[in-house]
Protein backbone atom coordinates (compact mmCIF):
# COMPACT_ATOMS: atom_id res chain seq x y z
CA UNK A 1 0.00 0.00 0.00
CA UNK A 2 0.92 3.75 -0.68
CA UNK A 3 -0.12 6.13 1.64
CA UNK A 4 0.24 9.58 2.36
CA UNK A 5 0.70 10.86 5.89
CA UNK A 6 0.54 14.77 6.62
CA UNK A 7 1.54 16.03 9.71
CA UNK A 8 -0.77 18.78 10.97
CA UNK A 9 0.23 18.56 15.05
CA UNK A 10 1.95 21.75 14.72
CA UNK A 11 0.44 23.92 17.57
CA UNK A 12 1.64 27.06 16.09
CA UNK A 13 3.91 28.68 18.42
CA UNK A 14 6.08 30.54 16.16
CA UNK A 15 2.86 32.26 14.41
CA UNK A 16 3.15 35.00 16.86
CA UNK A 17 0.34 36.16 18.89
CA UNK A 18 -2.38 33.73 16.90
CA UNK A 19 -4.72 31.38 18.98
CA UNK A 20 -5.45 28.77 15.84
CA UNK A 21 -2.91 26.90 14.85
CA UNK A 22 -1.14 27.81 11.51
CA UNK A 23 -1.91 24.99 9.32
CA UNK A 24 -5.75 26.05 9.67
CA UNK A 25 -4.90 30.03 8.80
CA UNK A 26 -6.68 31.06 5.88
CA UNK A 27 -4.35 31.39 2.81
CA UNK A 28 -6.13 32.26 -0.36
CA UNK A 29 -9.39 31.47 1.39
CA UNK A 30 -8.84 28.50 2.42
CA UNK A 31 -7.10 27.14 4.76
CA UNK A 32 -3.49 26.54 4.12
CA UNK A 33 -3.98 22.40 5.53
CA UNK A 34 -6.88 22.39 3.10
CA UNK A 35 -4.29 23.65 -0.18
CA UNK A 36 -1.80 20.88 1.23
CA UNK A 37 -4.54 17.70 1.04
CA UNK A 38 -5.80 18.92 -2.09
CA UNK A 39 -2.71 18.35 -4.12
CA UNK A 40 -2.48 14.72 -2.23
CA UNK A 41 -5.90 14.06 -3.17
CA UNK A 42 -4.52 14.58 -6.74
CA UNK A 43 -2.03 11.34 -6.77
CA UNK A 44 -4.12 8.27 -7.96
CA UNK A 45 -1.34 6.31 -6.20
CA UNK A 46 -2.41 7.02 -2.44
CA UNK A 47 -4.32 3.99 -0.95
CA UNK A 48 -5.21 6.43 2.14
CA UNK A 49 -4.62 10.09 3.13
CA UNK A 50 -3.86 10.78 6.79
CA UNK A 51 -4.06 13.39 8.07
CA UNK A 52 -2.66 13.43 12.11
CA UNK A 53 -3.65 16.58 13.91
CA UNK A 54 -3.62 17.98 17.49
CA UNK A 55 -5.98 16.00 19.99
CA UNK A 56 -8.13 18.94 20.82
CA UNK A 57 -8.80 20.52 17.03
CA UNK A 58 -9.63 16.60 15.68
CA UNK A 59 -13.46 18.13 15.31
CA UNK A 60 -12.31 20.94 14.01
CA UNK A 61 -10.15 19.31 11.13
CA UNK A 62 -13.00 16.96 10.45
CA UNK A 63 -15.32 19.51 9.71
CA UNK A 64 -12.91 21.57 7.52
CA UNK A 65 -12.30 18.61 5.61
CA UNK A 66 -16.75 17.36 5.26
CA UNK A 67 -16.71 21.14 3.80
CA UNK A 68 -14.45 21.37 1.45
CA UNK A 69 -13.02 17.96 0.54
CA UNK A 70 -14.82 14.97 -1.10
CA UNK A 71 -11.80 12.48 -1.47
CA UNK A 72 -13.02 9.24 0.64
CA UNK A 73 -9.30 8.06 0.77
CA UNK A 74 -8.89 11.50 3.08
CA UNK A 75 -9.26 10.05 7.51
CA UNK A 76 -8.36 12.17 10.34
CA UNK A 77 -6.71 10.84 13.64
CA UNK A 78 -5.14 12.78 16.87
CA UNK A 79 -1.60 13.06 17.08
CA UNK A 80 1.00 13.02 19.69
CA UNK A 81 2.84 15.56 22.10
CA UNK A 82 5.72 16.16 19.56
CA UNK A 83 6.67 15.39 16.33
CA UNK A 84 8.08 11.44 15.98
CA UNK A 85 5.07 10.55 18.36
CA UNK A 86 2.70 12.29 15.70
CA UNK A 87 3.96 10.43 12.73
CA UNK A 88 4.40 6.74 14.82
CA UNK A 89 0.51 7.38 16.24
CA UNK A 90 -0.53 7.40 12.33
CA UNK A 91 1.79 4.92 10.83
CA UNK A 92 -0.06 2.59 13.49
CA UNK A 93 -3.60 3.69 13.03
CA UNK A 94 -2.76 2.95 9.03
CA UNK A 95 -1.57 -0.70 10.14
CA UNK A 96 -4.41 -1.33 12.39
CA UNK A 97 -6.61 -0.03 9.68
CA UNK A 98 -5.35 -1.91 6.55
CA UNK A 99 -2.84 -4.33 7.93
CA UNK A 100 0.99 -4.46 7.66
CA UNK A 101 2.54 -5.81 4.46
CA UNK A 102 6.40 -5.81 3.84
CA UNK A 103 5.99 -3.44 0.90
CA UNK A 104 4.01 -0.52 2.83
CA UNK A 105 5.31 2.49 2.17
CA UNK A 106 4.43 6.26 3.66
CA UNK A 107 5.06 9.22 1.97
CA UNK A 108 4.99 11.99 4.69
CA UNK A 109 4.65 16.05 4.44
CA UNK A 110 3.90 19.18 6.47
CA UNK A 111 0.32 20.52 6.57
CA UNK A 112 2.03 23.95 6.77
CA UNK A 113 3.68 23.34 3.18
CA UNK A 114 1.04 23.88 0.89
CA UNK A 115 3.42 24.75 -2.31
CA UNK A 116 4.52 21.17 -2.80
CA UNK A 117 4.51 19.89 -6.50
CA UNK A 118 2.97 17.04 -8.20
CA UNK A 119 6.48 16.24 -9.45
CA UNK A 120 8.16 16.26 -5.87
CA UNK A 121 5.07 13.93 -4.71
CA UNK A 122 5.78 12.14 -7.52
CA UNK A 123 9.28 11.58 -7.24
CA UNK A 124 9.01 10.73 -3.92
CA UNK A 125 6.60 7.64 -4.06
CA UNK A 126 8.92 6.35 -7.12
CA UNK A 127 11.79 6.65 -5.02
CA UNK A 128 10.84 5.45 -1.60
CA UNK A 129 9.48 2.07 -3.72
CA UNK A 130 13.16 1.68 -4.63
CA UNK A 131 14.60 2.89 -0.92
CA UNK A 132 14.46 2.49 2.45
CA UNK A 133 13.98 6.48 2.81
CA UNK A 134 13.57 9.62 1.23
CA UNK A 135 14.30 13.37 1.96
CA UNK A 136 13.49 16.28 0.34
CA UNK A 137 15.85 18.76 -0.27
CA UNK A 138 17.25 21.63 -2.06
CA UNK A 139 20.72 23.32 -2.25
CA UNK A 140 21.68 25.85 0.22
CA UNK A 141 21.97 29.16 -1.24
CA UNK A 142 23.36 30.74 1.99
CA UNK A 143 26.20 29.61 3.51
CA UNK A 144 25.74 26.76 6.55
CA UNK A 145 27.43 27.53 9.43
CA UNK A 146 27.95 25.94 12.63
CA UNK A 147 28.57 27.87 16.13
CA UNK A 148 27.77 27.42 19.88
CA UNK A 149 27.52 29.93 22.24
CA UNK A 150 28.03 33.22 20.16
CA UNK A 151 31.64 31.53 18.23
CA UNK A 152 31.48 29.77 14.64
CA UNK A 153 32.99 26.19 15.10
CA UNK A 154 32.91 24.78 11.40
CA UNK A 155 31.53 26.24 8.20
CA UNK A 156 30.99 23.21 5.90
CA UNK A 157 31.53 23.24 1.83
CA UNK A 158 28.01 25.00 0.71
CA UNK A 159 28.24 22.84 -1.88
CA UNK A 160 27.67 19.36 -0.47
CA UNK A 161 24.90 21.18 2.09
CA UNK A 162 21.55 20.71 1.61
CA UNK A 163 18.19 22.33 3.36
CA UNK A 164 15.41 19.50 4.56
CA UNK A 165 12.04 19.97 3.62
CA UNK A 166 9.06 17.22 2.72
CA UNK A 167 7.71 15.26 2.22
CA UNK A 168 9.80 12.42 3.66
CA UNK A 169 9.11 8.70 2.64
CA UNK A 170 9.54 5.22 4.37
CA UNK A 171 9.51 1.89 3.86
CA UNK A 172 7.23 1.75 6.48
CA UNK A 173 8.48 -1.25 8.29
CA UNK A 174 12.00 -0.06 8.23
CA UNK A 175 10.69 2.91 9.51
CA UNK A 176 9.08 1.20 12.64
CA UNK A 177 12.61 -0.78 12.76
CA UNK A 178 14.65 1.80 12.98
CA UNK A 179 12.32 3.78 15.76
CA UNK A 180 12.38 0.88 17.88
CA UNK A 181 16.24 0.82 18.06
CA UNK A 182 16.18 4.82 19.66
CA UNK A 183 16.31 5.67 23.22
CA UNK A 184 13.39 7.85 24.70
CA UNK A 185 15.47 10.38 25.05
CA UNK A 186 16.57 10.86 20.78
CA UNK A 187 12.48 9.91 20.37
CA UNK A 188 11.61 12.97 22.48
CA UNK A 189 14.77 15.00 20.36
CA UNK A 190 14.67 14.08 16.98
CA UNK A 191 13.29 16.42 14.90
CA UNK A 192 13.48 15.14 11.95
CA UNK A 193 12.26 11.61 11.03
CA UNK A 194 14.63 11.01 8.05
CA UNK A 195 17.26 11.11 11.28
CA UNK A 196 15.68 8.13 12.87
CA UNK A 197 16.87 5.99 9.91
CA UNK A 198 20.56 7.46 9.76
CA UNK A 199 20.83 6.50 12.97
CA UNK A 200 19.66 3.25 12.64
CA UNK A 201 22.76 3.02 9.61
CA UNK A 202 19.86 3.16 6.83
CA UNK A 203 20.56 5.21 3.91
CA UNK A 204 18.73 7.75 3.04
CA UNK A 205 17.65 8.78 -0.48
CA UNK A 206 17.60 12.54 -1.69
CA UNK A 207 14.47 13.98 -4.28
CA UNK A 208 15.14 17.51 -5.41
CA UNK A 209 12.68 20.03 -3.69
CA UNK A 210 11.53 23.53 -5.14
CA UNK A 211 12.73 26.92 -2.97
CA UNK A 212 8.91 27.64 -3.21
CA UNK A 213 8.11 24.72 -1.28
CA UNK A 214 8.92 26.32 1.89
CA UNK A 215 7.17 25.77 5.82
CA UNK A 216 4.68 28.26 6.88
CA UNK A 217 6.16 29.15 10.04
CA UNK A 218 5.85 32.67 10.69
CA UNK A 219 3.62 35.43 10.36
CA UNK A 220 6.30 36.97 7.56
CA UNK A 221 6.22 33.22 5.89
CA UNK A 222 2.51 34.03 5.47
CA UNK A 223 2.30 37.51 4.02
CA UNK A 224 4.98 36.18 1.24
CA UNK A 225 2.67 32.60 1.01
CA UNK A 226 -0.48 34.88 0.58
CA UNK A 227 1.29 37.63 -1.66
CA UNK A 228 2.61 34.64 -4.16
CA UNK A 229 -1.13 33.25 -5.11
CA UNK A 230 -2.84 35.03 -8.06
CA UNK A 231 -6.91 33.83 -8.21
CA UNK A 232 -7.67 32.44 -12.03
CA UNK A 233 -8.70 35.47 -13.58
CA UNK B 1 -6.04 23.91 -5.25
CA UNK B 2 -2.90 26.10 -5.49
CA UNK B 3 -1.43 25.32 -8.97
CA UNK B 4 1.89 26.29 -10.32
CA UNK B 5 2.11 28.02 -13.73
CA UNK B 6 5.16 28.19 -15.62
CA UNK B 7 4.93 31.51 -17.90
CA UNK B 8 6.58 33.04 -20.34
CA UNK B 9 7.47 36.45 -19.15
CA UNK B 10 9.81 37.74 -21.72
CA UNK B 11 11.68 36.39 -24.58
CA UNK B 12 13.47 33.05 -23.51
CA UNK B 13 12.18 33.95 -19.76
CA UNK B 14 9.89 31.70 -18.26
CA UNK B 15 9.09 32.24 -14.26
CA UNK B 16 6.90 29.86 -12.28
CA UNK B 17 3.50 31.45 -10.49
CA UNK B 18 1.12 30.11 -8.10
CA UNK B 19 -2.37 30.27 -9.09
CA UNK B 20 -5.55 29.06 -6.89
CA UNK B 21 -7.76 27.37 -8.47
CA UNK B 22 -11.27 26.07 -8.18
CA UNK B 23 -12.59 23.11 -10.10
CA UNK B 24 -16.23 23.19 -10.46
CA UNK B 25 -18.17 19.98 -11.46
CA UNK B 26 -18.34 20.58 -15.19
CA UNK B 27 -14.65 20.67 -15.29
CA UNK B 28 -11.90 18.38 -15.18
CA UNK B 29 -8.23 18.80 -14.01
CA UNK B 30 -5.57 16.73 -16.19
CA UNK B 31 -2.14 16.62 -15.33
CA UNK B 32 -0.04 17.19 -18.85
CA UNK B 33 2.08 14.49 -20.10
CA UNK B 34 3.61 15.28 -23.49
CA UNK B 35 3.51 18.85 -24.77
CA UNK B 36 4.29 19.82 -28.33
CA UNK B 37 5.94 23.02 -29.78
CA UNK B 38 4.27 25.14 -32.07
CA UNK B 39 5.90 27.15 -34.98
CA UNK B 40 3.41 30.18 -32.74
CA UNK B 41 5.02 29.19 -28.72
CA UNK B 42 8.70 29.90 -30.87
CA UNK B 43 7.77 33.08 -32.15
CA UNK B 44 6.74 34.08 -28.38
CA UNK B 45 9.91 32.61 -26.96
CA UNK B 46 12.48 34.06 -29.16
CA UNK B 47 10.53 37.29 -28.93
CA UNK B 48 9.22 37.70 -32.68
CA UNK B 49 5.97 38.34 -32.10
CA UNK B 50 5.22 42.56 -32.12
CA UNK B 51 6.63 44.52 -29.55
CA UNK B 52 3.05 45.44 -28.39
CA UNK B 53 1.62 42.10 -29.02
CA UNK B 54 4.18 40.38 -26.69
CA UNK B 55 3.11 43.37 -23.87
CA UNK B 56 -0.34 42.65 -24.89
CA UNK B 57 -0.12 38.67 -23.99
CA UNK B 58 2.71 38.23 -21.94
CA UNK B 59 3.20 36.65 -18.84
CA UNK B 60 1.36 33.61 -20.31
CA UNK B 61 1.84 30.13 -20.14
CA UNK B 62 3.06 28.02 -24.02
CA UNK B 63 2.07 25.43 -25.59
CA UNK B 64 -1.51 23.93 -27.02
CA UNK B 65 -0.67 20.96 -28.38
CA UNK B 66 -0.39 18.11 -25.69
CA UNK B 67 -2.35 15.07 -23.81
CA UNK B 68 -2.35 14.32 -20.32
CA UNK B 69 -3.70 12.30 -17.75
CA UNK B 70 -6.42 12.86 -15.55
CA UNK B 71 -6.22 13.41 -12.27
CA UNK B 72 -9.91 14.54 -11.02
CA UNK B 73 -13.17 14.28 -12.64
CA UNK B 74 -15.83 15.66 -10.06
CA UNK B 75 -18.44 13.59 -11.92
CA UNK B 76 -16.26 10.47 -12.08
CA UNK B 77 -17.09 10.25 -16.03
CA UNK B 78 -13.14 10.17 -16.82
CA UNK B 79 -11.25 7.15 -14.89
CA UNK B 80 -7.48 8.81 -12.87
CA UNK B 81 -5.25 7.93 -15.08
CA UNK B 82 -6.93 8.08 -18.40
CA UNK B 83 -5.09 9.79 -20.40
CA UNK B 84 -6.77 12.59 -22.80
CA UNK B 85 -6.09 15.35 -25.38
CA UNK B 86 -6.37 18.95 -24.59
CA UNK B 87 -8.83 21.05 -26.59
CA UNK B 88 -6.69 24.78 -26.24
CA UNK B 89 -9.59 26.63 -28.40
CA UNK B 90 -12.30 27.59 -25.62
CA UNK B 91 -16.20 29.07 -26.44
CA UNK B 92 -17.69 31.07 -23.92
CA UNK B 93 -20.85 31.03 -26.40
CA UNK B 94 -23.07 29.31 -29.15
CA UNK B 95 -23.48 30.58 -32.35
CA UNK B 96 -25.83 29.00 -35.21
CA UNK B 97 -23.42 30.01 -37.87
CA UNK B 98 -20.20 29.97 -36.87
CA UNK B 99 -18.33 27.64 -34.99
CA UNK B 100 -16.27 27.40 -32.00
CA UNK B 101 -12.93 27.98 -33.84
CA UNK B 102 -13.84 31.24 -36.08
CA UNK B 103 -15.96 32.95 -32.89
CA UNK B 104 -13.77 35.92 -32.08
CA UNK B 105 -15.27 35.47 -28.83
CA UNK B 106 -13.63 32.09 -28.01
CA UNK B 107 -10.05 31.50 -25.67
CA UNK B 108 -7.24 30.02 -27.31
CA UNK B 109 -4.55 28.35 -25.01
CA UNK B 110 -1.19 30.07 -25.91
CA UNK B 111 -2.73 32.92 -27.58
CA UNK B 112 -3.61 35.57 -24.90
CA UNK B 113 -4.65 32.43 -22.29
CA UNK B 114 -2.68 30.35 -20.48
CA UNK B 115 -1.38 27.27 -22.37
CA UNK B 116 -0.78 24.14 -21.00
CA UNK B 117 3.18 24.55 -18.99
CA UNK B 118 1.27 24.10 -15.76
CA UNK B 119 1.54 21.52 -12.93
CA UNK B 120 -2.51 20.97 -13.55
CA UNK B 121 -4.27 22.23 -16.54
CA UNK B 122 -8.16 22.64 -15.11
CA UNK B 123 -10.44 22.16 -18.51
CA UNK B 124 -13.74 22.63 -19.16
CA UNK B 125 -15.47 18.67 -19.14
CA UNK B 126 -15.86 18.95 -23.28
CA UNK B 127 -12.16 20.35 -23.96
CA UNK B 128 -10.50 16.93 -23.38
CA UNK B 129 -11.50 13.28 -25.86
CA UNK B 130 -9.70 10.43 -24.48
CA UNK B 131 -6.68 8.88 -26.37
CA UNK B 132 -6.82 5.46 -27.58
CA UNK B 133 -4.89 2.82 -25.62
CA UNK B 134 -2.79 2.15 -28.95
CA UNK B 135 -1.91 5.39 -29.93
CA UNK B 136 2.07 6.52 -29.56
CA UNK B 137 2.03 9.20 -26.52
CA UNK B 138 4.45 11.55 -28.15
CA UNK B 139 2.26 11.21 -31.69
CA UNK B 140 -0.54 11.79 -29.58
CA UNK B 141 0.68 15.21 -27.82
CA UNK B 142 0.00 16.66 -31.66
CA UNK B 143 -3.11 15.72 -32.40
CA UNK B 144 -4.26 19.23 -32.05
CA UNK B 145 -2.04 19.72 -35.25
CA UNK B 146 -3.72 16.66 -36.91
CA UNK B 147 -6.61 18.55 -35.97
CA UNK B 148 -5.89 21.54 -37.90
CA UNK B 149 -5.08 19.37 -41.20
CA UNK B 150 -8.79 17.54 -40.58
CA UNK B 151 -10.34 21.16 -40.31
CA UNK B 152 -8.68 22.70 -43.23
CA UNK B 153 -9.48 19.21 -45.29
CA UNK B 154 -12.93 19.29 -43.97
CA UNK B 155 -13.28 23.10 -45.56
CA UNK B 156 -11.89 21.88 -48.47
CA UNK B 157 -14.27 19.07 -49.09
CA UNK B 158 -16.65 21.89 -48.39
CA UNK B 159 -16.15 24.28 -50.82
CA UNK B 160 -14.13 22.50 -53.69
CA UNK B 161 -15.65 21.44 -57.11
CA UNK B 162 -16.29 18.18 -58.22
CA UNK B 163 -12.30 18.06 -59.31
CA UNK B 164 -10.25 15.43 -56.96
CA UNK B 165 -7.63 14.57 -59.60
CA UNK B 166 -4.65 16.09 -58.31
CA UNK B 167 -4.55 17.80 -54.57
CA UNK B 168 -1.42 20.14 -54.30
CA UNK B 169 0.74 20.59 -50.81
CA UNK B 170 2.75 23.70 -50.71
CA UNK B 171 5.13 23.18 -48.11
CA UNK B 172 7.41 20.61 -46.76
CA UNK B 173 7.22 21.03 -43.16
CA UNK B 174 5.37 19.83 -40.09
CA UNK B 175 1.91 20.92 -41.20
CA UNK B 176 2.58 20.11 -44.65
CA UNK B 177 3.52 16.51 -43.81
CA UNK B 178 0.29 16.04 -41.50
CA UNK B 179 -1.79 17.25 -44.10
CA UNK B 180 -0.16 15.25 -47.05
CA UNK B 181 -0.68 12.27 -44.70
CA UNK B 182 -4.91 13.28 -44.02
CA UNK B 183 -4.98 13.72 -47.94
CA UNK B 184 -3.79 9.78 -48.41
CA UNK B 185 -6.64 8.76 -46.07
CA UNK B 186 -9.29 10.98 -47.17
CA UNK B 187 -8.52 11.41 -50.49
CA UNK B 188 -7.72 7.53 -51.43
CA UNK B 189 -8.14 8.41 -55.32
CA UNK B 190 -6.68 11.85 -56.09
CA UNK B 191 -3.33 12.08 -57.13
CA UNK B 192 -0.94 13.70 -54.11
CA UNK B 193 1.35 16.19 -55.63
CA UNK B 194 4.18 18.00 -52.14
CA UNK B 195 5.98 20.99 -53.54
CA UNK B 196 8.74 22.22 -50.99
CA UNK B 197 11.92 23.71 -50.93
CA UNK B 198 14.18 21.49 -49.21
CA UNK B 199 15.16 17.87 -51.02
CA UNK B 200 15.87 16.41 -47.90
CA UNK B 201 12.14 17.36 -46.10
CA UNK B 202 10.87 16.50 -49.14
CA UNK B 203 12.61 12.89 -49.13
CA UNK B 204 10.29 11.83 -45.91
CA UNK B 205 7.34 12.41 -48.19
CA UNK B 206 7.62 8.78 -49.48
CA UNK B 207 4.15 8.07 -49.60
CA UNK B 208 3.18 10.98 -51.87
CA UNK B 209 3.00 10.20 -55.46
CA UNK B 210 5.04 13.21 -56.52
CA UNK B 211 7.82 15.83 -55.27
CA UNK B 212 8.85 18.67 -56.16
CA UNK B 213 11.42 21.69 -55.84
CA UNK B 214 9.18 25.05 -55.93
CA UNK B 215 12.21 26.39 -58.69
CA UNK B 216 11.22 23.16 -60.57
CA UNK B 217 7.97 22.50 -61.07
CA UNK B 218 6.79 22.25 -64.83
CA UNK B 219 5.40 25.12 -65.82
CA UNK B 220 2.35 23.32 -67.73
CA UNK B 221 1.81 21.45 -64.26
CA UNK B 222 -2.17 21.42 -62.77
CA UNK B 223 -3.29 20.61 -59.61
CA UNK B 224 -7.41 20.20 -59.49
CA UNK B 225 -7.16 21.74 -55.76
CA UNK B 226 -4.51 23.02 -52.82
CA UNK B 227 -3.65 23.45 -49.16
CA UNK B 228 -1.02 26.03 -48.50
CA UNK B 229 1.01 25.03 -45.21
CA UNK B 230 4.05 27.32 -45.87
CA UNK B 231 3.37 30.27 -43.99
CA UNK B 232 5.66 32.90 -42.67
CA UNK B 233 7.47 34.93 -45.76
CA UNK B 234 6.79 31.32 -47.71
CA UNK B 235 3.29 31.99 -47.69
CA UNK B 236 3.61 34.88 -50.89
CA UNK B 237 5.62 32.87 -53.08
CA UNK B 238 3.73 29.43 -52.30
CA UNK B 239 0.12 31.63 -53.20
CA UNK B 240 1.56 32.76 -56.18
CA UNK B 241 2.75 29.38 -57.41
CA UNK B 242 -0.71 28.00 -56.44
CA UNK B 243 -2.45 30.46 -58.12
CA UNK B 244 -0.52 29.71 -61.20
CA UNK B 245 -0.79 25.77 -61.13
CA UNK B 246 -4.01 25.42 -60.27
CA UNK B 247 -6.91 24.68 -62.35
CA UNK B 248 -10.15 27.08 -62.79
CA UNK B 249 -12.94 27.21 -60.30
CA UNK B 250 -10.06 25.14 -57.79
CA UNK B 251 -10.05 25.76 -54.47
CA UNK B 252 -6.61 26.69 -51.94
CA UNK B 253 -6.82 26.51 -48.21
CA UNK B 254 -4.44 28.30 -46.72
CA UNK B 255 -2.95 26.96 -43.61
CA UNK B 256 0.15 28.72 -42.79
CA UNK B 257 0.28 31.56 -40.23
CA UNK B 258 1.99 34.63 -41.87
CA UNK B 259 2.76 37.92 -39.61
CA UNK B 260 3.14 39.77 -42.29
CA UNK B 261 0.56 41.21 -45.07
CA UNK B 262 1.27 38.90 -48.23
CA UNK B 263 0.37 40.66 -51.13
CA UNK B 264 -2.04 38.02 -53.55
CA UNK B 265 -2.64 38.21 -57.60
CA UNK B 266 -6.45 39.00 -57.19
CA UNK B 267 -6.55 39.61 -61.03
CA UNK B 268 -5.77 35.99 -61.97
CA UNK B 269 -8.11 34.72 -58.80
CA UNK B 270 -10.72 36.84 -60.18
CA UNK B 271 -10.23 35.83 -63.54
CA UNK B 272 -10.08 32.00 -62.88
CA UNK B 273 -12.81 32.10 -60.02
CA UNK B 274 -10.56 30.78 -57.52
CA UNK B 275 -11.76 30.40 -53.69
CA UNK B 276 -9.52 30.85 -51.12
CA UNK B 277 -10.34 29.58 -47.88
CA UNK B 278 -8.23 30.74 -44.81
CA UNK B 279 -8.14 27.86 -42.16
CA UNK B 280 -5.84 28.01 -38.79
CA UNK B 281 -7.86 26.78 -35.66
CA UNK B 282 -9.68 23.57 -34.94
CA UNK B 283 -12.92 22.71 -32.69
CA UNK B 284 -13.69 19.80 -30.78
CA UNK B 285 -15.87 18.38 -34.22
CA UNK B 286 -12.00 18.10 -35.47
CA UNK B 287 -10.37 16.80 -33.11
CA UNK B 288 -12.97 13.79 -32.93
CA UNK B 289 -12.63 13.42 -36.33
CA UNK B 290 -8.91 12.83 -36.25
CA UNK B 291 -8.62 10.53 -33.66
CA UNK B 292 -11.13 8.16 -35.47
CA UNK B 293 -9.13 8.78 -38.51
CA UNK B 294 -6.00 7.69 -36.92
CA UNK B 295 -7.82 5.18 -34.90
CA UNK B 296 -9.48 3.76 -38.30
CA UNK B 297 -5.58 3.96 -40.01
CA UNK B 298 -2.15 2.14 -38.90
CA UNK B 299 -0.32 3.82 -41.37
CA UNK B 300 -1.19 7.09 -40.70
CA UNK B 301 -0.19 6.94 -36.98
CA UNK B 302 3.32 5.23 -38.08
CA UNK B 303 4.01 8.24 -40.97
CA UNK B 304 2.46 10.94 -38.04
CA UNK B 305 5.19 9.23 -35.66
CA UNK B 306 8.60 9.47 -38.22
CA UNK B 307 7.48 13.40 -37.59
CA UNK B 308 8.26 12.79 -33.91
CA UNK B 309 11.41 15.14 -34.25
CA UNK B 310 12.98 15.60 -30.68
CA UNK B 311 11.86 14.01 -27.26
CA UNK B 312 13.17 15.22 -23.81
CA UNK B 313 11.79 15.25 -20.40
CA UNK B 314 11.90 18.26 -18.80
CA UNK B 315 11.80 19.13 -15.00
CA UNK B 316 13.12 22.24 -14.36
CA UNK B 317 12.64 25.39 -15.87
CA UNK B 318 16.21 25.82 -17.40
CA UNK B 319 15.37 22.14 -18.89
CA UNK B 320 12.38 23.82 -20.86
CA UNK B 321 14.51 26.87 -22.08
CA UNK B 322 17.19 24.33 -23.06
CA UNK B 323 14.23 22.12 -24.62
CA UNK B 324 13.02 25.37 -26.83
CA UNK B 325 16.55 26.28 -27.48
CA UNK B 326 17.24 23.05 -29.24
CA UNK B 327 13.93 22.83 -30.71
CA UNK B 328 15.02 26.09 -33.04
CA UNK B 329 18.15 23.99 -34.53
CA UNK B 330 16.51 20.49 -35.06
CA UNK B 331 15.62 20.30 -38.83
CA UNK B 332 13.22 18.10 -39.33
CA UNK B 333 9.62 17.01 -37.10
CA UNK B 334 7.50 18.19 -33.89
CA UNK B 335 9.83 18.65 -30.95
CA UNK B 336 7.59 16.97 -27.76
CA UNK B 337 8.77 17.55 -24.16
CA UNK B 338 8.05 15.10 -21.41
CA UNK B 339 6.51 17.16 -18.91
CA UNK B 340 7.67 16.41 -15.19
CA UNK B 341 8.06 19.60 -13.83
Amino acid sequence: MIYAQILAGGKGTRMGNVPMPKQFLALADKPILIHTIEKFCLEPRFDAILVVCPADWLSHTQDLITKYVTDSRVKVVAGGSERNATLMKGIRYLQETFGRHADDVVVTHDAVRPFVTQRIISENIDAVLQHPAVDTVVPAIDTIVQGEADAISAIPVRSSMYQGQTPQSFNVKALVDAYATLTDEQKASLSDSCKICLLAGQPVTMVRGENLNFKITTPYDLRVASALIEKRA
Amino acid sequence: MLNQVYRLVSARQFEVQTVAETVSADQIVVRPRFLSVCHADQRYFTGQRPQNVLRQKLPMALIHEGVGTVVRDPQGKFAPGTLVVMIPNTPVEHDPIVPENYLPSSKFRSSGYNGTMQEYVVLNRDRVLAVPADFDHPMSAFIEMVSVGVQGLTQLQATMDADARVIGIWGDGNLGYIAATLVKQLFPDSQLVVFGRHQSKLDYFSFADKTYLVDQIPADLKVSQALECTGGRGSEAAIAQIIRHIHPLGTAVLMGVSEEPVAIDTRSVLAEGLTLRGVSRSGRADFERAIQILTDSPVTRERLQNLVGLTQKVSTIQDIIDFFERDLTNYWGKAVMEWDV
